[in-house]
């Protein structure tokens, strides 16, 4: 296997949302795919009570020569995958720079307090545009729609990972990341992952295309 | 994926880990012939990937009622010569200490290594806790590790220092090691096959007079470590700023050298051993060294411990400048002992130290484009699940306290339902502190009548807290004469460390079947009144809270239906929704009801039109809103 160079050291990618939208099976995906791609990797977590519906965020560290620790320093994030807008724009506040790559499925998944009519969720046009003026690429993926027209909301997170490979902002390949796919997930759930991962790499290249025409 | 990686017989192949993996690894590359727990984010994946691999290996595991439990289990394969493991998170250890102090004075025999693992910033905690302090004040050794890979190193060499000193060992953790993945190199399993054998001459006591004993071990100990490839350093042999640093802060100060680029000015001291800590090594790297900067989490363990030897022998040392978290030079955003270390905390610091600024390679956002950003999010609290019985139970309470009308008290505990004491459990909980607290507490406020204290008492308890720490205070109730409603949700599993099975669940940890130890059949036999209700048919059970608070002494409610997670892979999911033309929107005088109130995920409003949703992406199916909506509009599909 060929064995490519990182375009620098680490690079830094942030995969966020809410507790629950299997934050945690998209970051052992792509931490098994950099690892067969043969860098080396390190991952921070955060679960347990977090898991419950609050906001969750895997640091995912991919280097070649010097060891990293598991926290991405503030302002560093290269790569930010997004499953639910407000997490993914609340994640640029604190990791994002201005070269930052920010991938966002497009549905919302409302925090209690909007809910209950305290406090009032953005405009998703307002908050794209606001994002789109700050960092030099966003990709809006509706990911979970996506997912629905396979009948199973769920894997989400899957297209966002074809997403991911689509948007060409890592080098990641499709290849690798289907026999990782193919590895951590069930067998009778297999063909539905593998669809939906497809389904994301060719939306994100589909809007990579219409972008450079 | 992890436990097919830790069972790999392929020395020598490097495996993605995380660090509970990892320390799993160990303990079976070290040939590991008991394992018990009570699971505790983040320390529940050591002994859930032991228990899913135990059946190729032939080795013991099991989940036990609670901590103490579970280290008087392991001490016990230890007295007969084998290799123990123990682990829990940082709380667990308060639960185990009473029996970990007395073992600690006996001692052991086969390898005994508790992996506790605490959680700076309470990730996944009620409080944040640096366990090596307990550790040092019952006298055991600890070993720190700074990487997923050392995790694995750590706990596999901690079963021979163990079996060499004759005492137990802990290795501690965090949430950055337990929950941080790594590569990890495999090297070779060791054969399992032992004998158990505890001969009748063999005593293993606890006596006051054992102390001295102790204090001998510990000092072997510290020759040990003083000679041990886990105490290291890094950089220039002499250098005039010193960093010592433990545990996570390995990495984040190696990162912080590099990105300053002051790697050939500063030195890096790494502990591997910080109790008993290694004087000579400390003292060798304290020679030289004008300031010395201590990273550590979470409190300033290793920095008090420098600052006691450095007293003892500042004679023979140059004056050195100290900065740490004792001396409040090193905090993060919590301030200088509390949260998580960082990269950032490290080379705020040294920059600080050396004026060396930091320059990131990529343009910063400005603080304008930060603040303008950070003003459109609204805050997200955690939220218990779409369909979690939780809420219903919740509901169920407020609504029974609400009708009897004598502001009575709710009385928390620890599991997902500490949720109750947030607003997605209506801020219900009046108190909220440690395993099995609300029983204890309770029978305390009921006794207050004569004080004038007339208000009623319903103390909340899981199903796995009431097998873990209840019991002996509902006892304490009974005999005492305590008055309140003691109502235990019942889910069926330890939920929130990830379902592992409890001794309601009729399974144990290695999936066989086992005994059902009937929560209700407990309470009954202990002569209580006990009902069940199921918490999705609230008006029955609000009637059942009503009924029981009224009657006099110490009755039991049970709350049953099964918990959401588990529900939704084990059943097909019927589908929610609203019948638009029948929600009355704001005009309906349920001021939003489902939305603002019962606050579900899944209940969404649909602005465009003024009227209640569901969002098909997070419904479950539990149908519980539909009998709560007052005009009818929210159905089960079909029946629309």
């Amino acid at each position: 296997m060929q064995k490519e160079t990182l375009l620098k050291e680490p690079v830094n990618l942030i995969i966020t949302g809410v507790g629950g939208q299997g934050n945690i099976l998209v970051s052992e995906i792509v931490a098994q795919t950099g690892c067969r791609q043969e860098w080396n990797v390190v991952v921070g977590e955060s679960y347990g009570l977090s898991q419950r519906g609050g906001a969750v965020s895997s640091h995912v560290r991919l280097f070649q020569h010097q060891e990293y620790g598991p926290i991405i320093p503030i302002g560093e994030a290269d790569v930010i995958l997004g499953f639910e807008p407000l997490e993914a724009a609340r994640q640029v506040v604190d990791y994002g720079h201005k070269n930052t790559c920010l991938i966002i499925n497009s549905h919302p998944v409302y925090p209690i307090g909007v809910l209950r009519g305290k406090n009032k969720y953005p405009s998703l046009d307002l908050l794209f545009k606001k994002l789109r003026e700050m960092v030099a690429e966003v990709l809006i993926i509706p990911a979970t729609k996506l997912a629905s027209q396979l009948g199973e909301t769920v894997v989400q997170n899957v297209v966002m990972v074809g997403a991911l490979a689509g948007s060409g902002c890592l080098p990641f390949r499709a290849d690798t990341f289907i026999e990782v796919i193919k590895k951590v997930v069930p067998p009778k759930v297999r063909t539905l992952n593998e669809k939906a991962f497809y389904l994301g790499l060719e939306e994100a290249q589909k809007i990579k295309s219409l972008k450079s025409l | 994926m992890g436990w097919q990686d830790i069972v790999r017989e392929e020395p020598g192949k490097q495996v993605l880990l995380n660090g509970n993996e990892a320390m799993a690894r160990g303990a079976l590359e070290a040939g590991v012939h008991f394992v018990s727990a009570y699971p505790g984010s983040p320390s529940s994946e050591v002994t859930g990937v032991l228990a899913q691999v135990s059946k190729n290996f032939n080795f013991y595991v099991e989940w036990s009622v609670n901590e103490i439990v579970a280290l008087e289990g392991a001490a016990g394969a230890s007295f007969a010569g084998l290799r123990a493991l123990c682990t829990m998170k940082a709380d667990g250890l308060n639960v185990a200490y009473d029996f970990l102090t007395s073992m600690n004075l006996g001692g052991c025999r086969g390898g005994l290594v508790l992996v506790v693992a605490d959680d700076p910033f309470g990730h996944s905690s009620l409080k944040e806790y640096d366990s090596r302090f307990l550790a040092a004040a019952a006298w055991v050794p600890v070993l720190e590790p700074s990487t997923v890979q050392e995790a694995r190193d750590m706990v596999k060499w901690a079963f021979a220092l163990s079996e060499q000193i004759k005492g137990p060992v802990i290795v501690r953790s965090v949430t950055r090691i337990s929950h941080s993945r790594g590569i990890v190199t495999l090297k070779a399993m060791k054969q399992m096959a032992q004998e158990a054998d505890f001969k009748p001459t063999q005593q293993f006591h606890t006596f006051a007079r054992f102390h001295q004993e102790v204090r001998e071990r510990l000092k072997q100990v510290e020759e040990l470590f003083a000679v041990s490839p886990f105490n290291f350093s890094f950089g220039p042999e002499k250098a005039d700023l010193t960093v010592f640093t433990c545990g996570t802060g390995w990495l984040y100060t190696k990162e912080a050298l590099f990105s300053l680029q002051l790697e050939d000015q500063i030195k890096i001291v790494r502990p591997g051993t910080p109790f008993p800590l290694p004087k000579q090594f400390i003292l060798g790297h304290l020679s030289g060294t004008k300031k010395v900067v201590f990273i550590e989490e979470t409190r300033p363990f290793l920095e008090e411990k420098v600052l006691a030897l450095y007293a003892l022998h500042s004679e023979n040392l140059s004056q050195i400048k100290f900065y740490g978290k004792a001396t409040g030079h090193v905090a993060g955003l919590r301030g200088p002992e509390c949260g998580e270390m960082n990269t950032d905390i490290v080379r705020e610091v040294l920059a600080r130290l050396t004026g060396r600024p930091y320059h990131a390679s990529a343009a910063p956002l400005t603080k304008e484009e930060k603040k303008s950003l950070q003003a459109l999010l609204p805050p997200r609290d955690y939220v218990l699940c779409p369909g979690c019985p939780h809420r219903a139970s919740f509901w169920v309470v407020k609504s029974a306290l609400a009708l009897e009308g004598n502001n009575g008290m709710v009385i928390g505990d620890i599991g997902c339902y500490s949720m109750g004491a947030m607003e997605t459990g209506f801020n219900l909980f009046n108190t909220l502190h440690c395993m099995g607290a609300s029983a204890g507490i309770a029978n305390g406020l009921s006794k207050l009548q004569s004080y004038g204290f007339k208000q009623p008492v319903v103390a909340m308890v899981g199903d796995s807290t009431f097998y873990h720490a209840v019991i002996p205070a509902l006892i304490n109730g009974r005999w005492n004469k305590a008055n309140y409603l003691c109502i235990v949700l019942d889910n069926g599993v330890t939920a929130m460390t990830g379902h592992q099975p409890h001794p309601g669940s009729g399974k144990n940890a290695v999936g066989e079947e086992a005994e059902v130890i009937s929560i209700e059949e407990v309470a009954k036999s202990l002569g209580f009144m006990v009902k069940v209700s199921d918490p999705f048919r609230y008006t029955e059970a609000i009637h059942d809270v009503l009924k029981l608070i009224r009657m006099p002494g110490l009755k039991i409610l049970i709350l049953r239906q099964p918990c959401a997670l588990v529900a939704n892979r084990e059943q097909k999911r019927r589908k929610v929704v609203v019948r638009q033309e029948l929600c009355r929107g704001d005009a309906c005088g349920c001021m939003r009801f489902c939305t603002r109130v019962w606050g579900c995920p899944a209940n969404v409003w649909d602005k465009k039109h003024e009227v209640a949703a569901i969002d098909p992406a997070i419904c479950v199916g539990c149908g519980v809103c539909i009998e709560l909506c007052p005009a009818g509009a929210i159905v089960w599909e079909g029946n629309d």
